[in-house]
């Protein structure tokens, strides 16, 4: 009750902007501290005929201090892209750097990380869909309070800092409150409408702290598409180091 | 068919520690096949209208539980008009040894250095496969031992090439060839040594924010031969490769800003007649996601320079390119490149397209068409004026 009293005031002053950014703060903070992992990624495109192509692609990633998370993934399949490799840099506040392997010409090219909005590999996640998430990329919004499947979630809006580059005007994230985790996003394009829904399944813990979901779906209203994607094989402490994220490892990826 | 295989017993003893539940080995690579068709009739007798290729290229990686690995891609081409471009290469045999703080890289590997997207300037340690492909993007396997020290303040390269690879040139019935033909088996060299002269190079290049630079030095047997009219075995006039010794700095630079990308390739050679520089540079202007379509269009800008002018043994001495880039991002990840070069000190031009997309999980088309116009006849390209042509191939990806 004492408790309780000492709290409210300090509640009843929270704006939904400042409830959202704190919803996003604690996301963060609970994701904090994995230092690198690995994962493989069966990525499955569906067109509006339901006829299916996969890829296949391996994932590194490690936390940078201070700044947003430096990832590398690696293409298996299609075989003709096997060995393809992207390279990004993600930062909390300027553009991602980032840089593409060929390994048929055995070459490194820089990139623009501008196409935020554009396709990763003909899927329906845009890069900005994949790229890491730093709190500083969005400012947020509470909307409400709402139970989904069984779970209490926080209902919050999210708004691109970089309106100009970014293919959405807002995201509406499920986050559940007990844990922090993200089950729904609907994104919302540049005329407002409802453009794609992502779906989170089968969050596995790993380290005894860290959720990952073993699926993710992102349906296209507006063409009718749908990608799939399925994780396998989290290693969390991989002991990857900053040298495995140089454009020298991406000589050497296969 | 004639053959230039490179075989070498590897400079390296290759320590298999034994295979540990971690390491990996695969096999990958792809066969295809290659029509050619000319638009005109061959300037020459010898030529032929059009050709078909087989080519095979496997490749077999394994990897230790320590990171190091070996990596082997034997290479081949049959192709029904021309002797000279029916070849066999090893495009890699090379072992990679891991430690903690380098990289030390044995046997025959292939190094690309460069920036833009038309001329590759600086790219000095391969040898270019001319018969493949006339864009000089192909290229043989080179041997060597790389030492790679990377460091908080850049990547330290060091390589030893103890062997030199002769740049190929197509044979008297092929298209897109010079006139006279270029009389491989009689190459001449500066030094001594021939072929077994040891080249060097030592390379720094680093990445700072934007910005990604590199520096090197190279010093050995040039890579792009000087051609001297001369007579065959049978009295016939024919053009010699003259191989000499140079020293060449080279520097590539790239930066991204927003959309665009700016790009500088330089070198500076002495030893091929008076020192000289030479230098390409541009841009690329990516607009993404054009209104929501997925469609990527890249928009591309060179201009390259050789202080030789006509002298240059390349044919960039002073021309201009300008370049399309479309992207469907589809799932067939179907593109398209389109080239337009103009000379700048006479009326010859050139154009290119390259497209391809995917079939399946495995197989991919791809379609290229290369023109030239008003071809003068100084300009290195004048043999080539009327063969125009088209070309598809079919590769199945294992």
């Amino acid at each position: 009750m004492i408790l309780s009293l000492v709290l409210l005031p300090q509640a009843a002053s929270e704006t939904p902007e400042e409830k959202g950014f704190a919803i996003a703060k604690e996301a963060d903070r609970r994701d904090t501290g994995f230092k690198s992992s690995t994962a493989n990624l069966l990525m499955v495109l569906k067109n509006k005929h339901g006829q299916e192509s996969i890829r296949k692609i391996r994932i590194r990633t490690l936390e940078v201090k201070g700044d947003g998370d430096k990832s590398l993934s690696i293409f298996d399949n299609p075989r003709d892209v096997k060995g393809t490799a992207f390279l990004t840099f993600s930062h909390k506040r300027k553009d991602d750097d980032q840089w593409l392997y060929l390994p048929a010409l055995k070459r490194v090219k820089r990139i623009s990380s501008r196409n935020k909005s554009g396709s990763f590999m003909g899927s329906e996640f845009a890069y900005e869909d994949i790229s890491s998430q730093e709190v500083e990329k969005y400012t947020y919004k509470w909307i409400r309070d709402e139970m989904v499947d069984g779970r209490a979630c926080f209902v919050a809006e999210f708004y691109p800092v970089d309106k100009k580059n970014s293919g959405y005007t807002r995201q509406v994230n499920w986050i559940d409150k007990s844990e922090y985790r993200v089950w729904k996003v609907e994104y919302f394009d540049r005329k407002k409408s409802l453009f794609k829904t992502l779906t989170m399944k089968g969050y596995q813990k790993y380290l005894d702290r860290y959720w990952r979901a073993d699926e993710m779906n992102m349906v296209n209203h507006q063409n009718g598409k749908s990608t799939r994607l399925e994780f396998s094989d989290y290693k969390f402490g991989a002991g990857l180091k900053d040298r495995d994220f140089s454009k020298n490892s991406l000589k050497r990826v296969r | 068919m004639k053959i230039s295989l490179f075989l070498i017993v590897p400079l390296l003893t290759i320590c298999v520690t034994g295979a540990t539940a971690a390491s990996v080995s695969e096999f990958s690579g792809y066969v295809a096949v290659e029509g050619r068709v000319f638009f005109n009739e061959a300037l020459f007798s010898e030529q032929e209208r059009g050709s078909v290729s087989f080519v095979l290229q496997p490749e077999y990686y394994h990897e230790w539980e320590n990171g190091s690995s070996l990596t082997a891609v034997p290479f081949a081409r049959i192709d029904s008009a021309d002797s000279e471009r029916s070849h066999l290469d090893i495009r890699e045999l090379n072992y990679l040894w891991l430690s903690q703080n380098w990289e030390l890289r044995v046997g025959i590997g292939k190094v690309f250095w460069g920036v833009t997207e038309f001329v590759h300037l600086v790219d000095i340690i391969n040898q270019t496969d001319l018969v493949e492909a006339i864009d000089g993007e192909d290229k043989l396997g080179q041997p060597m031992a790389n030492l790679s020290y990377p460091t908080d303040l850049g990547t330290f390269d060091l390589f030893v090439l103890p062997y030199f690879r002769e740049r190929t040139f197509p044979g008297i019935s092929g298209r897109l060839r010079s006139e006279p033909v270029v009389d491989t088996d009689r190459a001449v060299y500066e030094s001594n040594d021939e072929e077994h002269h040891i080249d060097l190079a030592i390379r720094y290049s680093h990445s700072i924010g934007d910005w990604d630079f590199g520096i090197y030095n190279f010093n050995g047997t040039g890579r792009e031969p000087t051609l001297v009219l001369n007579l065959d075995e049978d009295g016939e006039p024919a053009l010699v490769p003259f191989y000499e010794l140079i020293n060449q700095t080279g520097l590539d630079l790239q930066t991204v800003k927003g959309n665009w990308l700016f790009k500088l390739e330089a070198l500076y050679r002495t030893g091929q007649g008076d020192g000289f520089f030479a230098g390409v540079g541009g841009f690329e202007y990516a607009f993404a996601n054009i209104a929501q379509t997925g469609l990527d269009l890249g928009i591309i800008g060179e201009w390259a320079f050789d202080e030789r002018g006509d002298d240059a043994t390349t044919p960039f001495q002073n021309d201009v390119m300008l370049g399309l880039r479309l992207e469907l991002n589809d799932a067939a990840s179907s593109r398209l490149l389109a080239g337009f070069s103009q000379d700048l000190e006479n009326a010859s031009t050139a154009f290119s397209v390259e497209a391809s997309r995917r079939f399946g999980n495995n197989w991919r088309l791809s379609f290229e068409l290369r023109s030239f116009y008003n071809q003068s006849e100084d300009d290195p390209f004048f043999s080539v004026r009327d063969d125009d042509y088209v070309q598809l191939e079919l590769a199945f990806y294992l």
